[in-house]
């Protein structure tokens, strides 16, 4: 962000990867990798994007700057391998 | 100088040949009575080629909007037209408008809102949507409707401004009716209204991001530079009209028209079309000895609080006449004129609901406004309003 603002709230370009999100969470999933099944349902269905496959299929990876802890990933997992955790501040 | 061309047409014909004049790069805009003619006369124009215009047809009034805005935003001249539903069905797209400091120029063909559902004039619509950060101009005639149009655009697109503009013409009584109009010298046109430099848009040589998102720690802040702006823009819309009569040959005043007003002391604050019938009262009054006037006022946004009160402060009542209503306060731009003088002596100000759903506002209405008014000197305002010409005979009693 510049020092001063700009009229219309104008910003540098890719604003919503500045922008981290990840904040607003209240609780945050933790995978078990040991349980997931490699079928990437949850990475189609996270609204954030914020899930990721880790290389040689080794499961997957939440990015927390910008998982807001929604739990969809954790409903929709077929395998129960997630877990929502409180946020403790 | 060459002899301006002056022609009977429409008021709908009127705005269209404006804008034609305007040259703008992008039309949207959906029909709906009575704003329908002045979007079909461009369209006509733009297919028999006398307009190099994109002009896209839409589904609603939520997409018309939302096409003017990004066609702003890759920072062509854009432009629409609507009335009351569709106003409303636009709400949202017309506050991100403004917050993205977009110069849309809207035309508001004023008409009542529902329910009941009603197509004739009033200008619920327009007041209803004064807050959003328009600019807001009312049209008296078809002539100020077509002069406007590049006033409107000179002004949104100054870069001090940066606002969206809608000016007011009364639906049916001048988007349908025919007088005589002075047709601009598209060379002249095109001297007082350059074509629009952007500050910002779209553009991948150059990306930016529009419509971010703002946190708590910067929201604040935007919204007092978006207010800063609309209040700022009072001189550039002042200096727009001056360089507007320069060129044209035309005698408006920015802001409002004060009407044989200087002496008077009972006054009329009025907007729009009916200000032509209350100038005939203030006329037939004046014949009789009274003192008596009109203010029209022509901007309602940014309000112009110390100019209201340099034009209102002499008389003892101000009797503010208009087509709208707060529902559960009063006439909207009543409370307006009654904040310019918070804090300082002035007149009563009396506020009158007139003219809804189409009602006629005849000579003799206006005129009991003025001898009612004159009753309140010396006295304090009431606090409800009072509606003019109420048929209480329909009425049923409280149940």
């Amino acid at each position: 962000m510049a020092d001063k603002l700009n009229d219309g709230a104008v910003t540098e370009p890719s604003s919503t990867v500045i922008t981290k999100t990840g904040a607003w969470r209240s609780q945050r999933p933790v995978v078990d990798n040991e349980k997931c099944i490699k079928c990437y349902i949850c990475i189609d269905l996270c609204p954030e994007g914020a899930i990721s496959a880790l290389p040689e299929k080794k499961g997957v990876q939440v990015d927390y700057d910008y998982c807001k802890g929604c739990g969809i990933c954790a409903s929709e997992c077929p395998q129960k391998a997630y877990k929502m955790v409180p946020e403790e501040k | 100088m060459k002899m301006p061309r002056k022609t009977v047409m429409e008021g709908s014909m009127a705005v269209a040949e404006a804008v034609k004049l305007c040259r703008p790069q992008v039309i949207s805009a959906y029909p709906i009575t009575p704003q329908t003619h002045i979007v079909e006369d461009l369209s006509q124009m733009v297919a028999d080629g006398e307009l190099k215009s994109e002009f896209v047809n839409v589904e609603s009034e939520f997409a018309a909007a939302s096409v003017v805005l990004g066609a702003s935003a890759t920072g062509a001249r854009a432009y629409t037209a609507t009335t009351s539903q569709g106003l409303f069905l636009m709400y949202e797209v017309l506050w991100n408008m403004a917050g993205s400091r977009y110069p849309i120029n809207l035309t508001c063909a004023n008409r009542a809102v529902s329910a009941p559902i009603n197509i004739w004039n009033d200008q619920q619509d327009s007041v209803s949507i004064r807050d959003a950060g328009w600019i807001q101009l009312y049209c008296e005639d078809a002539q100020e409707t077509h002069d406007f149009q590049p006033i409107a655009f000179k002004v949104a697109e100054n870069p001090k401004v940066r606002l969206p503009i809608m000016t007011m013409m009364d639906g049916y009584v001048l988007t349908h009716t025919y007088e005589p109009v002075e047709i601009m010298d598209q060379e002249l046109v095109d001297s007082y209204l350059p074509p629009y430099k952007p500050v910002v848009r779209l553009d991948t040589a150059h990306p930016v991001t529009l419509g971010a998102f703002a946190q708590p720690n910067t929201y604040h802040e935007i919204r007092y530079m978006l207010n800063r702006a609309l209040m700022g823009s009072k001189s550039v819309i002042a200096s727009a009209f001056k360089e507007f009569n320069e060129t044209f040959g035309r005698d408006y005043s920015p802001f409002m028209e004060e009407y044989r007003a200087e002496d008077a002391d009972v006054l009329v604050l009025s907007l729009g079309s009916v200000c032509g019938t209350i100038k005939d009262a203030v006329d037939e009054l004046r014949n009789e000895g009274q003192k008596v006037g009109l203010v029209k006022l022509t901007m309602h946004r940014p309000l112009p609080k110390a100019e209201l009160r340099k034009a209102l402060d002499r008389a003892s009542v101000v009797a503010v006449v208009e087509k709208d209503i707060s529902l559960g306060q009063e006439g909207i731009v009543a409370t307006d004129v009654k904040s310019a003088f918070a804090g300082h002596d002035g007149p009563a100000v009396l506020s009158y609901v007139a003219g809804l759903g189409g009602r006629d506002v005849p000579v003799r209405d206006v005129r009991r406004v003025f001898s009612e008014a004159a009753a309140w000197k010396g006295k304090k305002a009431p606090d409800d309003p009072f509606w003019l010409a109420l048929n209480t005979g329909i009425i049923p009693e409280v149940r």
